[in-house]
């Protein structure tokens, strides 16, 4: 069974069957990346961009494993080093590649829609690892398999995403992906790190974290991104890691025998402690791994459909 | 030069003229004669056949951007001018925000200059403050008496209520209004309306309250300084009712609104379309409701297009980097026949005055007249015309317009003004 789309740009109006088609081939490929050689011939031939506008770590070396585990051909991209430098137009940019024949594009850019408008101006598929404040599909899908993977379902499963939702494309896909699986999902944070009517999407809105571990199966913790500063969004970190960071002592405090997922990197001590961190009920480095499984799972479904 | 229009329906409200299926004598582009023509009259004349079409007193556009000087690229004194006359305008006020800004006589004269013997009459709007920075006042009196009709920093707000103060103390001494952007400097910045679309889209959010505060703040300082406020391109539910309310009060506060600020809703932005990408933005269906309500009641005095031509380079990019702004000038009189006229939110009357009398008064500009030796200064609407937008055809030098491909019920025919008349696509001097 194919999937309904030529391209994943994000997960939001993406089915239930599809999104359960791409956690299903990830089991597949997850036993793939335990054997002792871990490559299959799958997308031989292929060729794949990785078209990072702005950096990334762990989601490029993730897709780029996933490529070259598929046995892909992988190009790089990078701002630094390429023309759009020079002031070439993302228009041109993807014509001029396009005409190298590729096949896909992953695409990390900081503003939102701009995979959508590479469908418009080019014919591979695109994949989106990251648009601006936006969405950030493969992200929320490890997440999802993660979970899935520990708790057995999604279903019914009680999840909170915890920090600042409003600066955060991971929030976005995971809250778009988990309800369509039927999950009840909520949202932690201060009130100033929550978008507008974000409860118009069928989210609950939560500003106290003794709370959200209360009343939730699953924490998924976002990076409080130090970049973004502290006096105009909240107070400070201090007051920020007082408030909402998890720690050993709040958990236990409130009972709890609480999964815990964190997408990296990780500030240790502000949004969460590193005794949590690293702690027995953490899957923070499964989820790093998996990873590398959904993204084969994305690539190897979108590029054999044809 | 004779020509005749024949067969017409001359509607004039603000001259109680309303006469059906009649016709008009011009000679060299004065009104010679009305009602029943001789044999005499219609001799070597120029006659169009018009029946069943309404001629009013020509449209006037109060907000469009001409992009010169700085931007000719994008649009020229001359080329927005044909955009105006296609789009079935005699008169425009062109905004001050070019580079440099309209902020000296110099380049009032320039702009009046590169609009001379064309049908549309350009009136500059100048700079409220000098640059459009918000530090310095600009030389209001001298910009009054070169020719400019108003003053507005459009594009921003003026930078303070300190400086706003001082800017309406000062024109109110030269009569000169001063038209606001109106938009909270710290609340600024976002790439959209804030919402649960801006939510669901992931685009930097721009909050409607940032238009509501400075509209309430302009309506104090209107009041305060005993001077008038005019508001460009209201686009909030709480901006309407601020403005009703003050207009209720008895205070000197008129507002404008934009085709596509009652025609279109933030949904649309789904498509990253950046031909949807304006400042203020396209809000919700209560704010388009809202404007409808204040359209109808009164309280928005006129309507007016924002016309803002941008090149298919700066449109063609990310939706956050592209710049804000869309044409409007040749779809403006469609849309409004086809959502106001048609949909009985307006009659004809209200639309003449919402598109002819009021912007002229707001401006002090005379309004033409139809009595016999006036310029004939004439729009020409065929009120049930069915066409296609095709930007392709436009004439302005820009495209960006997001009603391209769109059905319209309405269309002006025809416009003539300064002993010229636009008709079929061509400027024909009479």
């Amino acid at each position: 069974m194919p999937l309904s789309n030529k391209h994943l740009l994000g997960l939001q109006g993406v089915s239930k069957e599809d999104i359960n088609l791409i956690l299903d081939t990830a089991k597949t490929f997850r036993e793939v990346l335990e054997r002792p050689i871990k490559k299959v011939p799958t997308l031989q031939g292929k060729t794949i961009v990785n078209l990072f506008y702005e950096s990334s770590t762990r989601t490029r070396i993730s897709f780029e494993l996933a490529e070259k585990r598929l046995s892909a051909d992988t190009v790089n991209f990078a701002v630094s080093t390429s023309s759009v430098n020079k002031g070439e137009s993302l228009k041109d940019t993807i014509r001029n590649i396009e005409a190298m024949k590729i096949d896909m594009v992953v695409i990390r850019h900081s503003a939102a829609g701009t995979p959508l408008y590479l469908t418009k101006v080019c014919d591979a598929s695109i994949i989106n690892a990251g648009d601006g404040i936006h969405e950030h599909p493969t992200q929320a899908l490890l997440d999802m398999y993660s979970i899935r993977e520990r708790a057995g379902k999604l279903k019914g499963l009680k999840i909170c995403i915890v920090g600042d939702i409003a600066h955060s494309r991971v929030a976005l896909s995971n809250v778009f992906g988990l309800i369509t699986m039927g999950a009840k999902v909520s949202v932690c944070g201060p009130a100033t790190m929550i978008p507008r009517r974000i409860d118009e999407l069928g989210v609950n809105v939560i500003h106290d974290i003794d709370e959200a571990i209360q009343e939730n199966d699953i924490l998924n913790v976002l990076r409080i991104q130090l970049e973004r500063k502290a006096g105009a969004n909240f107070p400070s970190l201090r007051e920020y890691a007082t408030y909402f960071g998890i720690t050993q002592d709040r958990l236990e405090r409130n009972r709890k025998d609480i999964l815990i997922l964190h997408p990296g990197p990780i500030n240790r001590g502000i949004e969460i402690s590193s005794e949590v961190a690293d702690g027995s009920d953490q899957i923070i480095l499964t989820q790093v791994t998996n990873g590398v499984a959904v993204r084969m799972a994305v690539l190897y479904l979108l590029g054999t459909q044809n | 030069m004779k020509v005749i229009l024949k067969d017409i329906n001359l509607f004039h409200p603000a001259q109680n003229i309303d006469e059906k299926n009649t016709s008009v004598l011009l000679e060299d582009g004065k009104i010679s004669k009305r009602g029943e023509l001789s044999k005499d009259d219609i001799k070597d004349a120029k006659v169009f056949e018009l029946k069943g079409k309404y001629v009013v007193p020509g449209f006037f556009d109060m907000h469009v951007h001409f992009r010169e000087p700085g931007r000719e690229d994008e649009e020229t004194v001359i080329s927005g001018s044909n955009s105006a006359a296609n789009g079935g305008f005699t008169g425009v006020a062109c905004m001050p925000n070019t580079e440099p800004a309209i902020d000296s006589a110099e380049i009032i004269n320039f702009i009046k200059k590169q609009a001379k013997n064309h049908l549309v009459d350009v009136y500059p709007i100048a700079a409220a403050t000098v640059g459009r920075k918000g530090k310095v006042l600009s030389p209001m009196a001298e910009l009054g008496d070169a020719g400019a009709v108003a003053v507005s920093d459009d594009g921003v707000a003026i930078k303070s209520a300190s400086i706003l103060r001082r800017v309406l103390e000062y024109s109110k001494m030269y009569n000169i209004p001063v038209i606001e952007h109106c938009e909270d400097e710290s609340l600024a910045g976002g790439a959209m309306n804030e919402g649960v679309n801006s939510t669901l889209l992931g685009l930097p959010p721009l909050p409607s309250v940032a238009e509501d505060l400075t509209v309430n703040r302009d309506i104090l300082l209107a009041e305060y300084t005993g001077w008038k406020v005019h508001i460009a391109h209201i686009s909030t539910k709480n901006a309407v009712r601020m403005v009703r309310e003050a207009k209720q009060r008895g205070l000197n506060i008129t507002a404008e609104a934009t085709p596509h600020h009652f025609t279109l809703t933030d949904d649309l932005l789904k498509s990253y379309n950046t031909n949807l990408k304006m400042n203020p933005p396209l809000r919700t269906g209560k704010d388009v409701a809202e404007i409808i309500e204040g359209l109808k009641d009164g309280t928005i005095d006129c309507i007016a297009s924002d016309h803002a031509p941008h090149s298919i380079e700066e449109k063609e990019q990310e939706f956050q980097n592209a710049p804000n702004g869309i044409i409007g000038l040749e779809t403006e009189i469609g849309l409004t026949l086809s959502e106001l006229y048609h949909k009985k939110i307006l009659g004809l009357k209200e639309i003449v005055e919402r598109l002819s009398v009021n912007p002229r008064k707001i401006l002090n500009i005379p309004l033409p007249k139809f009595d016999l030796g006036e310029t004939a200064n004439f729009t020409i609407l065929d009120l049930d015309l069915i066409w296609t937008v095709d930007a392709t055809q436009f004439k302005s030098k820009s495209k960006n317009s997001p009603f391209d491909k769109r059905l319209l019920t309405g269309k002006s025919i025809s416009t003539i003004n300064n002993g010229k008349m636009f008709f079929e696509g061509e400027m024909i001097t009479i």
